[in-house]
This record gives C-alpha cells, sequence and structure tokens, in this order.
C-alpha cells in the first residue's frame, strides 16, 4: 500500500516540487535585486573628497588662502607626479607595501592560531586571553623602542610592529566569534560525527567568516596605521620615511602627498580584499539596504 | 532493537528532566512522544541520539549502548538547522560525506528527488521556504540510510496545510527503508496520524503516564468519527499531565496542548 494512502491522502503520490503551495514557493526571486545605482554607485564616494579638493583649489586660485601651510590639490599631485617621473614614488611604494604585506601574513597567521585556539579552547582562552587583552591596549607607539632594541632599526622590527596591529582585531574577532557560533549548527555537526579539526574546518570556521573577513580588513586597516609608526623607526625608504622627509624639510606638499598615497594605497588593498573575500559570502542572508 | 531501561537526567542546574524510563521499540516502528511543554520529550530524544549523556540507565541499540552521536541514528530538529554556507546539495551530502563521491552523488540525487527538491540543490537555504528547507533537513537525515530516526517536533514551526503536506510526506519517505521513528510532537493529530503507538509523557519530572496503540485502520482521515475518538482520549491524558503540572507547581507556565 502507498504510504500517501497510508496517511490518509487519496491521490497518488506526486513529485512534490509539482505540488508546491504558495507558502512554499522558494524566495530565490526576491534575492539579489542590484540597487538602482548599479555598477556606477561607487562614484558616489568620490563626490565629497573630489568637491573638497576642487573647493580649496579654487580657494588658494582666487587668493582666499595662500596655499602654503595647505597645499592646493594641483600642487600636491604635481609633487606625486614629478616623484613617480623620478621612479621614487615606485621605491617608496614598493617598500611600503612588501613590509605591509610581510606584516599583515605575520599578523594573521597568528591572529587565526590563537584566536581559534582560544575560541575552541576554554582551558586556552583562560591562560592566554587575560595576556593578550593587557598586550592590546598598550599604544604602537609603545613598542618602538622596544622593538628597535630587540629586533634591530631595520626590517624586522618594522615587519613585527605591523604585525602587531594587524594581530589584535583578527586574534579578538576570531576568539569571539567561534563562541558565537550558533548552537544548534554545532548540534548538527555533532550529530554527524564532527569533533575536533573536522568540526572546526566544516562548521565553525564557514560560521565564523562573516567576522574573520571584517577582521581581516580591519587588521589591513591597522596595518597601513602602524607601517607609519614602523617607518617613523629611522628608515631610509617607503612613504613613512617621505612623510617624515617632507616635515624635516618644510614641504607641507611632500606630506600631503604621502598622506595622499597611504588613502589611495589603503582603500585599494581593502578593495582587492572585498573583492578577493565577496565569493565567500555569498550565501548571507544579511540586510541589503535599496537604492 | 531500541531499548531503554532505568533512564534518567539530571542537569548541572539540579533540574531532574527525566526520571524512570522504560522503553522498547521495535524495528520499523513509529512511536509518537506527546506531552505539554517542559515533560522531557525532547530531552528523551537528545539521550537517544546520543547527544547527551544519561545521569542514570541505559539506552541500547541493536546491542550497543549509545554513548554518542551514531550513524545509524539520523535526527531531524524542530528547524532545519541547515548549514547557511552550503547549498542544498551540500547539506544533503554532509550526512554522507565519508562516502565515496560517487555513491554520494547517487544517493544525494535520489534524496532530493524523494523530497521534491531536486530543482533547488543549488539553492541556498536562504532562498527556500520553511516547509522546503525542512524537506532538506529531511533529506540530510535520510540520506544516510539510518535505522533510527529521530524527529523533535520537526514540523511545528509550520502553517497547517504545508504541516500536513509534510506528514503526508514523511510516510512517503519512511517507507523506503521503512527505518525506526520517534516523533516528538506538540499535535495529538500529528501522532496520531504518523504513529503506530504514542506515548504520552508527564512532567516534573518527565515520565511516561501512559502508551496507547491507536486501533486505527490506515489510511487515516482527520474527522473520521474512530479518529476522533482517539484523539479525545489522547487530549483527556495530556490534560490528567497538565493537572499533574499545575498541582505540583503553581507558578510554572500553563502548557500548550
Amino acid at each position: 500500500m502507498s504510504l500517501a494512502a497510508h496517511a490518509g491522502r487519496k491521490d497518488e503520490p506526486v513529485a512534490l516540487s509539482e505540488r508546491l503551495t504558495g507558502s512554499e514557493t522558494a524566495t530565490a526571486s526576491t534575492q539579489g535585486v542590484k540597487p538602482a545605482a548599479g555598477r556606477w554607485g561607487w562614484l558616489l564616494g568620490l563626490i565629497v573628497p573630489v568637491g573638497l579638493a576642487l573647493g580649496w583649489e579654487f580657494a588658494v586660485a582666487f587668493g582666499f588662502g595662500n596655499g602654503r601651510l595647505l597645499p592646493p590639490p594641483s600642487r600636491v599631485l604635481g609633487t606625486l607626479w614629478q616623484l613617480a617621473k623620478s621612479g621614487d614614488l615606485t621605491v617608496h611604494v614598493l617598500a611600503t607595501v612588501w613590509r605591509i604585506a610581510l606584516g599583515f601574513l605575520f599578523g594573521v597567521i597568528a591572529g587565526t592560531a590563537l584566536g581559534a585556539l582560544t575560541g575552541y579552547s576554554t582551558l586556552a582562552r583562560r591562560l592566554l586571553d587575560p595576556m593578550l587583552q593587557a598586550l592590546r591596549s598598550i599604544p604602537s607607539i609603545a613598542w618602538v623602542p622596544v622593538f628597535i632594541l630587540w629586533f634591530g632599526i631595520f626590517e624586522t622590527s618594522k615587519v613585527i610592529l605591523i604585525a602587531v596591529g594587524v594581530f589584535f582585531p583578527i586574534y579578538l574577532a576570531l576568539s569571539g566569534a567561534i563562541l558565537s557560533v550558533d548552537r544548534k549548527l554545532v548540534e548538527v555537526g555533532r550529530i554527524f560525527r564532527l569533533s575536533g579539526p573536522e568540526l572546526v574546518w566544516r562548521v565553525l570556521l564557514p560560521a565564523t567568516l562573516p567576522s574573520y573577513i571584517l577582521a581581516l580588513r580591519a587588521g589591513l586597516g591597522l596595518g597601513w596605521m602602524f607601517v607609519v609608526a614602523a617607518e617613523f623607526m629611522g628608515a631610509s625608504e617607503g612613504l613613512g620615511f617621505l612623510l617624515v622627509d617632507g616635515q624635516m624639510t618644510g614641504q607641507a606638499q611632500m606630506i600631503l602627498a604621502s598622506i595622499l598615497a597611504f588613502a589611495v594605497l589603503g582603500k585599494l588593498t581593502d578593495w582587492l580584499l572585498h573583492i578577493a573575500t565577496e565569493p565567500l559570502l555569498r550565501w548571507q542572508d544579511g540586510f541589503r539596504p535599496a537604492g | 532493537m531500541l531499548e531503554i531501561s532505568g533512564l534518567s537526567k539530571r542537569y548541572p542546574n539540579g533540574l531532574l528532566a527525566l526520571s524512570g524510563i522504560g522503553l522498547n521499540v521495535g524495528v520499523g516502528e513509529i512511536v509518537g512522544i506527546v506531552g505539554g511543554s517542559g515533560c522531557g520529550k525532547s530531552t528523551l530524544l537528545r539521550l537517544i541520539s546520543g547527544l547527551e549523556m544519561p545521569t542514570t540507565g541505559t539506552i541500547v541499540l541493536n546491542g550497543e549502548p549509545i554513548a554518542t552521536p551514531r550513524e545509524e541514528i539520523g535526527f531531524v530538529f524542530q528547524e532545519p538547522r541547515l548549514m547557511p554556507w552550503l547549498t542544498i546539495r551540500r547539506n544533503v551530502v554532509f550526512g554522507i560525506r565519508h562516502l565515496p563521491e560517487a555513491e554520494q552523488k547517487s544517493r544525494v540525487e535520489e534524496a532530493l528527488k524523494r523530497v521534491g527538491l531536486t530543482k533547488f540543490a543549488d539553492n541556498w537555504p536562504r532562498e527556500l521556504s520553511g516547509g522546503m528547507a525542512q524537506r532538506a533537513a529531511l533529506a540530510r537525515a535520510l540520506v544516510g540510510r539510518p535505522s533510527v530516526l529521530l524527529l523533535d517536533e520537526p514540523f511545528s514551526a509550520l502553517d497547517a496545510l504545508t504541516r500536513y503536506d509534510l506528514q503526508d510526506h514523511l510516510l512517503d519517505l519512511w517507507s523506503y527503508d521503512r527505518p525506526t521513528m520517534i516523533l516528538v510532537t506538540h499535535d495529538i493529530e500529528e501522532a496520531l496520524i504518523l504513529s503506530d503507538r504514542v506515548i504520552v509523557m508527564e512532567p516534573q519530572p518527565g515520565r511516561i503516564l501512559t502508551e496507547v496503540t491507536p486501533g486505527l485502520s490506515r489510511p487515516r482521515l482527520r474527522g473520521d468519527p474512530e479518529f476522533d475518538a482517539w484523539k479525545r482520549r489522547l487530549l483527556g491524558d495530556l490534560t490528567h499531565s497538565f493537572h499533574v503540572r499545575r498541582s505540583g507547581d503553581e507558578d510554572f507556565p500553563a502548557a500548550a496542548i
């Protein structure tokens, strides 16, 4: 006897997809709707900075300011152009980016390892977390003399300082995110006999991915902040060096050119990270504002 | 094949959730467990699944005591609990990830077809309705072909029409491999439609009050006079269990029967 009849249904079993009721309709059609601004929406973000720059440019051009301490954008861009033409900009940018890359890598490795450990193990959390939280409150600049003393004035101390900056947001976010993973999903993992590394790989890690990726972006941002402190430690190249050089020689346009380069590179690397990680979060069912 | 004896569960906060539970469930039998909120129905299911350990007593499946979750026991929760980062297909594979890829593929296709979700195999869980997501959860639980399927109020969050549809469908699915099913539910009709035997539990601490074997022929029709008579009897038992609770603790919230 058909089990459909067994349950009191008079019709023969029909593929369920053919008898979905209104309430059973998938909601796929409501997802993935692009805001009206579409692909050019990012241009909106340029309106305010470009508007302010143009305003200051015209203010100096029409004599409302002398532009000595705050040079107009044309002078700052001219300085950048000269640096680019001479090849100096490439040298300084590459030096800074290389330090950031190494510091970010080491910071991510350490932050991920310790964040995962303290999130997963109560014993590890009790042993390590209080000390790490105390270290977190130390200002970046306080590490400079210590690292120079321990690791010398060359690259090692700079990379470690950047790694320290990257480490804490990643450690904090991952450790906290693991503790916030939905217990119900962990139970599903346990029902399917997951434990230890397999539970981490198949349930905890994917569940913490949104927080982790956000922490990577925050860590990268802090890496860019810490690189300035790092390059104050007697660097002979790098955007931080350009900054100090501009200050020593009284060239405000050089200082602003360095700051502009930091801003552009920081935004560019954040955008690259965002683009690289976006496909990993397609499953998220978060709020997507319209328009 | 499933033998439970002298089972009790006391939580670390001192609450005695279950006491003196004894129950035998035969191969391929469908047992419904009904009772008000807080009578330990879900705790009993969690103990059988190996998610929790009993304080006293034993649970033996096919001669082996249950200490941890086992492959031959499937579990469907009240909510679908699909992994949101996996497509429906990958969620179903989750249940048989240890099998060779070719077998995984054929089993998953078959399971999705049985629950009518073939067309939605590559959708994300967020893109499915509640009923469809619960069907995906059923497919995930059944794809490993468990000999025991535990269902903890699996349809309670769904609207009435979807619930009736899934109750029918559960029996369709049961007919393939005929696993033993233990169904926890608040819904007396659901218990009567699906179960060969209905266990009524009472609270404080959770105990078996009585068990009934509805002498109803199949197909079972809601609204049939005989069906309604069994429903009234179960309702009477549940009302008794409700009064047991009320007389035991006046501050306890009323049971949702």
